[in-house]
């Protein structure tokens, strides 16, 4: 039932191995979007490479005397302004059109990417001239300098193409600049160079790989405009007359617009279709990479990994008599769920029983994927996206928390209910100062005027031993210390006088000497204002410091409660036991190194004398 | 007395300062500390107290300014890449993160070939040494043409250990490698740390912020606090009876799973703050 | 704040001397017989030589260069060698016209990207589609195809705007506003695409931050935390994605001012580049030059606004 004995985790988890293996771009041909895009793409790569053998006629003959004759006969769609085939002038536009594009999106991509890769990957002075060059051409209208470059080198589409891909190279250096300078601070670079691997080597190995696909994409998007801007050059009749390109045909059927509309038709579908294959091959690429690369970004408190759901078993209840208290919180058989892709609902949280005191602080404790954070989310009926409660019932003070209408849940939110986050930092708004984030809510659920809210702030802030309440309400949270940052949070779950207070590991992400400080400061909180807590947390010495009772949970179930002395002084279920087994506090220590040639002598004297002077 | 396999002598880290005229800031000062052959020194110390800044100084990722870091005899404090690349047979890393450690987008095998193909082993004899590094981590044999997500946090770090293992170096710096796991994942861990100790004799600089973690793990601990060792010394001394304030503020501060001993040791803290007038 | 201002008023100082050097050098070193060209093939070689003595041609480039700076720090462009108009009077004629298309499509990329961006963000469902298909066809459309597209619907079939010219908003509002409505509309349609999307996505970035949850667990109305909150850590982005799409704004109207045949820039730039008319090109990126240093100006200070971090560092 445990698996603590085995020397291997044997949960292995199997369902993605197969998107994990297949390729992207097997899994883009499986994509009908991207199929047909491609699909499209390759017919108009094909007309453009067989030009000279599929247009009946040559793109610039003119023949004056047919000229705008209708389509049919020797002229399949008709002829244009100057009496030129207007088929066989699509078939050539393709090859010259996409040829110009990709001229432009070739030159764009050495530049971009090699300078993306150089000044992300070394930083310093490669650094800053690059992005210097770079942040100069984007603060060029492109239209403006290709009508400047047409002023010097003369109307020539190659030329226009590659000023054009210069221009364009920012859309890839930046790319490649983010995600390599994300990437050099990656520890898997880190540990390639500790491995000894050459810096052109991490970065073919590691980050080329990690900007391939994104470049492909951009690749689709870039090659887009190229061909739009040049399409648009060319409209504006600033094209080489000698080159026929679906732009130049815009602009002869512009030019005829009233006396033969569908001249314009044609090219225009041409250009508008490829436009949108390659933004549709792009969207579904990007898709497709997103789906295979999804969960590593995900927030890691999720339930991102499929966990084996718990069969329903007795659970282990250490009850001597019955506690004495009013009862705040009555959770019975709750159950969170979270849908899945095949349709059903996947239980994180199952057949959950719990109540609270007044004046009890109830810890829930357990690993990662036990649930206890769903479960505190659920109470106040946060729950990130798709999470709902699919059974059970939470009562509080009269009301059903599971079936509550969203307006009645926010009367209760702040004003009975509270809750204090984990991570100190990301728990407070960057934007805002320390100070306003205390008084917006005490506005809204204690009806004062702001005057009376900033004074509330300050003492709250005094309260929770801030040295200096004044400067720090004037803060904004970057410019605050973690430990700092927690104890706002906890006067800002304070200052409405709640009756129920939910703490999810609200010391995990501080320092042991913070931490300390930090329960301090719960503990007299707690027994000042006589709140029923429920308290999440991994650690069982924070249990031991805090809890009254506790209830441990294992994959969403709750498999024993009781009062804390007894769970600790009896723990009876196999899994309370691994879990105690395993803190090492218990454990001895490992004692000096013994080597072969001295047993039993440590082997440095050195120690006693490194020691500094005392550091107050 | 035998040299030492790691000699760090006055080490003094800093970084320059953002912005134009902006001070350095110094993150190590004047730190020195030694390790010997198979054994495992213990580095303790609060968030922004050097500890991770001293084991990265040791891989060259961080900057020397003053002293020296000298290995087996040869001071390495400012190798070049070529003389690093001849290290990275002796020394090698742990990190803290198991999710950021390993590539996403590379198989387990071509992480754990990485440092070999460097070194031009041949593939068959590659092969071998990932299958018996799979053995002596206990991970599945089968693990090779995986990718890390499909793995627990506890099996990356096992992973991440089969890597720093695969050129059979004298010494890893292991970075907070157990913080980011479970309990019982932890302790497992850690017991694979000193196994695999036992059998290689390599030697360990292992940073960590628990003091229980260090007792556990290692032969000497050493405390670290602002930037500075404040106590050095044998293992159980320094994490259980310590002498200096601030490990005595760190030792109490740690709660003890045990409701009983530590509504005592609360107290104990109480009485200590009030000597110390903190 | 100050230092703030003032460091990014130097850069913005320092890119626009680059752009001039660049543009100048590159001009008069590539222009080749530049009197031989105003002059026309017929012109014989006394003419040549004294238009190029009385334009400064024949003396060395830096020079030239020196002295255009010199004329511009104090306000004189030149004029064109082909009209003789002073170049900062052609173009200061010109520029209300395309200032007024460009800043009413800024505008009308704001108003429709904010409100469908959070729209899709956190109702998704139908309107998230919507907003799928708008930033498609924004993305996929060229403006001058959706300009013509325009022209062939409302105007020349509909009849409800003019297809082209422009009235003075001062000689008739309303006649302005038939005038420069279709205009706005297709210059704006590719960047209400790519910022919606921007702010799509970063509306649901901001929305998964902790602290969404915390302010609503103390009683905050979701609403509000959406509109207060979220709204202003996501907008910073947004921002930053208009800043880099204004630049191809100033583009994009050269191209739709043709097409609606109206008389800004856009004009002066098509006819300046066919001619070669190099002062009066030099003029225009000058100009395009300082209204997008201006801009990213005003976007680096709402920037600061947003984000106290970017303030004080």
């Amino acid at each position: 039932m445990t698996n603590l004995a085995h020397s291997t985790d044997p949960q292995i988890v199997t369902a993605p191995q197969e998107t994990a293996k297949v390729s992207l771009f097997r899994r883009i041909l499986r994509n009908p979007m991207a199929l047909g895009s491609l699909t499209f793409l390759a017919v108009a790569v094909f007309c453009a490479a067989f030009a000279q053998f599929l247009a009946p006629h040559d793109p610039n003959t003119s023949v004056i005397s047919n000229v705008l004759s209708p389509a049919g006969g020797e002229n399949p769609l008709g002829t244009d302004g100057a009496g030129r085939d207007v088929l066989s002038r699509l078939l050539y536009g393709a090859q010259f059109s996409l040829a110009g594009a990709l001229v432009a999106l070739a030159t764009a991509l050495v530049i971009g990417v090699t300078g993306g890769l150089l000044a992300g990957y070394f930083g310093k002075w490669i650094d800053t001239g690059w992005t210097w060059v770079i942040s100069l051409l984007m603060a060029l209208p492109n239209i403006i300098v290709l009508l400047a470059a047409r002023a010097v080198v003369g109307p020539s589409l190659w030329a226009a193409m590659l000023i054009f891909g210069i221009m364009l190279s920012p859309a890839f250096f930046r790319l490649v600049y983010a995600s390599v300078s994300a990437v050099r601070n990656e520890l898997y670079v880190d540990a390639a160079r500790v491995s000894g691997l050459s810096d052109s080597r991490i970065i073919a190995r590691h980050v080329l790989t990690v900007v391939r696909a994104p470049i492909v994409i951009q690749s689709a998007i870039v090659g887009g405009i190229a061909l739009a801007v040049q399409s648009g050059l060319e409209f504006l009749g600033l094209g080489d007359i000698k080159v026929p390109t679906w732009g130049a045909m815009l602009s002869d059927g512009f030019t005829n617009l009233y006396t033969a509309p569908t001249l314009i038709l044609w090219p225009a579908l041409a250009i508008g279709l490829t436009l949108i294959a390659l933004t549709l091959l792009a969207n579904s690429l990007r898709d497709e990479l997103e789906r295979s690369t999804g969960p590593r970004k995900q927030n890691r408190r999720k339930p991102t990994k499929p966990q084996p759901e718990a069969a329903a078993e007795d659970i282990v209840r250490h009850d001597e008599r019955e506690p004495e208290g009013e009862i705040v919180l009555d959770v019975s058989h709750l159950s969170v769920g979270y849908p899945t892709p095949d349709g059903g609902i996947k239980r994180v949280v199952n057949d959950v029983s719990l109540t609270v005191r007044r004046g009890e602080v109830h810890g829930l404790v357990g690993e990662s994927g036990s649930g206890k954070t769903q479960t505190a989310w659920s109470i106040l009926r946060l729950l990130p996206e798709g999470g709902k409660i699919v059974g059970g019932s939470i009562h509080f003070q009269g009301k059903d928390l599971a079936t509550l209408s969203e307006q009645e849940m926010e009367k209760l939110r702040g004003r009975k209910i509270a809750y204090i986050p984990q991570e100190p930092m990301s728990n407070l708004d960057p934007a805002f100062t320390i100070g306003s984030q205390l008084v917006e809510p005490m506005r809204i659920c204690l009806k004062i005027s702001a005057r009376e809210a900033r004074e509330r702030a300050l003492a709250l802030l005094a309260r929770v031993g801030i040295p200096n309440p004044e400067r720090t309400f004037a803060a904004y949270p970057h410019e605050v210390s973690g430990g700092m940052a927690q104890r706002v949070l906890i006067a800002g779950a304070i200052s409405c006088n709640p009756d129920l207070l939910i703490a999810d590991e609200p010391t995990t992400a501080l320092d042991v000497t913070v931490q300390a400080e930090v329960l301090d400061l719960l503990r007299d909180l707690q027994s000042e204002f006589q709140m029923a807590v429920i308290l999440v947390t991994h650690n069982f010495g924070v249990v031991a410091d805090l809890c009254d009772r506790v209830s441990v949970m294992r994959l969403g179930r709750i498999v024993e409660t009781g009062p804390t002395r007894s769970i600790f002084a009896d723990p009876r279920h196999p899994y309370t036991q691994e879990l105690l087994g395993a803190i090492l506090s218990e454990a001895e220590p490992r004692g000096p190194l013994v080597t072969a040639g001295a047993p039993g002598q440590p082997v440095s004297t050195r120690s006693a004398s490194n020691q500094k002077g005392a550091v107050q | 007395m035998s040299t030492p396999l790691l000699d760090i002598q006055n080490v003094t880290v800093e970084y320059p300062g953002h912005g134009f005229r902006a001070k350095p800031f110094r993150a190590l000062h004047d730190v020195s500390l030694d390790v010997q052959a198979g054994e495992c020194v213990g580095l303790v110390g609060e968030s922004g107290s050097g500890k991770t800044t001293l084991g990265r100084a040791v891989l060259g990722l961080a900057p020397v300014t003053k002293g020296k870091v000298i290995f087996r005899g040869e001071d390495i404090s400012h190798a070049s890449r070529a003389d690093r690349r001849r290290l990275a047979s002796d020394i090698q890393v742990v990190f803290q993160d198991p999710y950021t450690s390993l590539n996403p987008s590379l198989t387990v095998e071509q992480i754990l070939s990485e440092p070999l193909t460097v070194r031009k082993v041949p593939r068959a004899e590659s092969w071998k040494r990932i299958k018996d590094l799979f053995e002596m981590v206990r991970l599945p044999a089968d693990s090779g043409n995986r990718l890390p997500r499909e793995f627990s946090g506890g099996q990356r770090q096992r992973i991440a250990i089969a890597r720093a293992l695969a050129l059979k170096p004298q010494l890893i710096v292991c970075d907070e490698p157990v913080s980011a796991l479970d309990l019982s994942t932890q302790a497992r861990v850690l017991e694979l740390f000193k196994d695999i100790q036992e059998q290689t004799n390599v030697a360990y600089l292992f940073v960590s912020h628990d003091l229980e973690v260090v007792r556990h793990i290692s032969h000497r601990v050493a405390v670290m606090y602002r930037g500075e060792i404040v106590e050095f010394g044998d293992g159980d001394q320094v994490t259980s009876r310590p002498h200096h304030p601030y490990t005595q503020r760190l030792f109490f501060a740690a709660p003890i799973a045990d409701p009983v001993a530590q509504a005592e040791r609360r107290e104990e803290r109480r009485r200590l703050l009030a000597a110390q007038g903190a | 704040m100050i230092t703030f201002i003032v460091r990014r008023l130097l850069t913005g100082l320092v890119l626009l001397a680059a752009i001039t050097t660049l543009g100048f050098t590159l001009l008069y070193l590539g222009g080749g017989d530049i009197a031989r060209k105003i002059l026309g093939e017929n012109a014989d070689e006394q003419t040549v030589a004294l238009k190029a003595q009385e334009l400064g041609l024949d003396r060395p480039v830096f020079a030239q260069y020196g002295d255009w700076v010199v004329n511009a720090l104090g306000g004189d462009l030149g004029a064109s060698w082909f009209s003789g108009q002073p170049v900062a009077a052609a173009i200061l004629s010109r520029l209300a016209v395309t200032l007024s298309l460009v800043t009413g499509a800024v505008v009308l990329i704001a108003i429709i990207s904010v409100t469908l961006g959070v729209l899709a963000a956190t109702k998704r469902e139908w309107i998230d589609r919507v907003a799928q298909v708008i930033a498609l066809l924004g993305f996929a459309i060229p403006n001058f195809l959706f300009a013509v597209a325009l022209v062939l619907l409302f105007a020349l079939t509909l009849g409800w705007f003019d297809p082209t010219g422009y009235v003075q908003f001062t000689t008739s509002p309303s006649g302005w506003a038939k005038t420069v409505t279709l205009p706005v509309v297709a210059l704006a349609l590719g960047g209400i695409a790519a910022i919606t999307q921007q702010v799509r996505g970063s509306v649901i970035d901001a929305l998964r931050n902790d602290y969404v949850r915390t302010l609503r667990s103390r009683g905050i109305p979701a609403r509000r935390v959406i509109l207060k909150h979220v709204l202003r850590n996501a907008a910073g982005p947004a921002l930053a994605v208009l800043a880099v799409y204004f630049v191809g704004l100033m583009g994009g109207a050269v191209i739709v001012e043709q097409v609606f045949a109206i008389p800004g820039l856009g004009q002066v730039a098509v006819q300046a580049t066919t001619q070669g008319d190099i002062p009066l090109v030099m003029g225009l990126l000058v100009a395009t030059g300082i209204i997008v240093i201006v801009f990213n100006l005003l976007v680096d200070l709402a920037q600061g606004w947003l984000n106290p971090k970017v303030r004080l560092s």
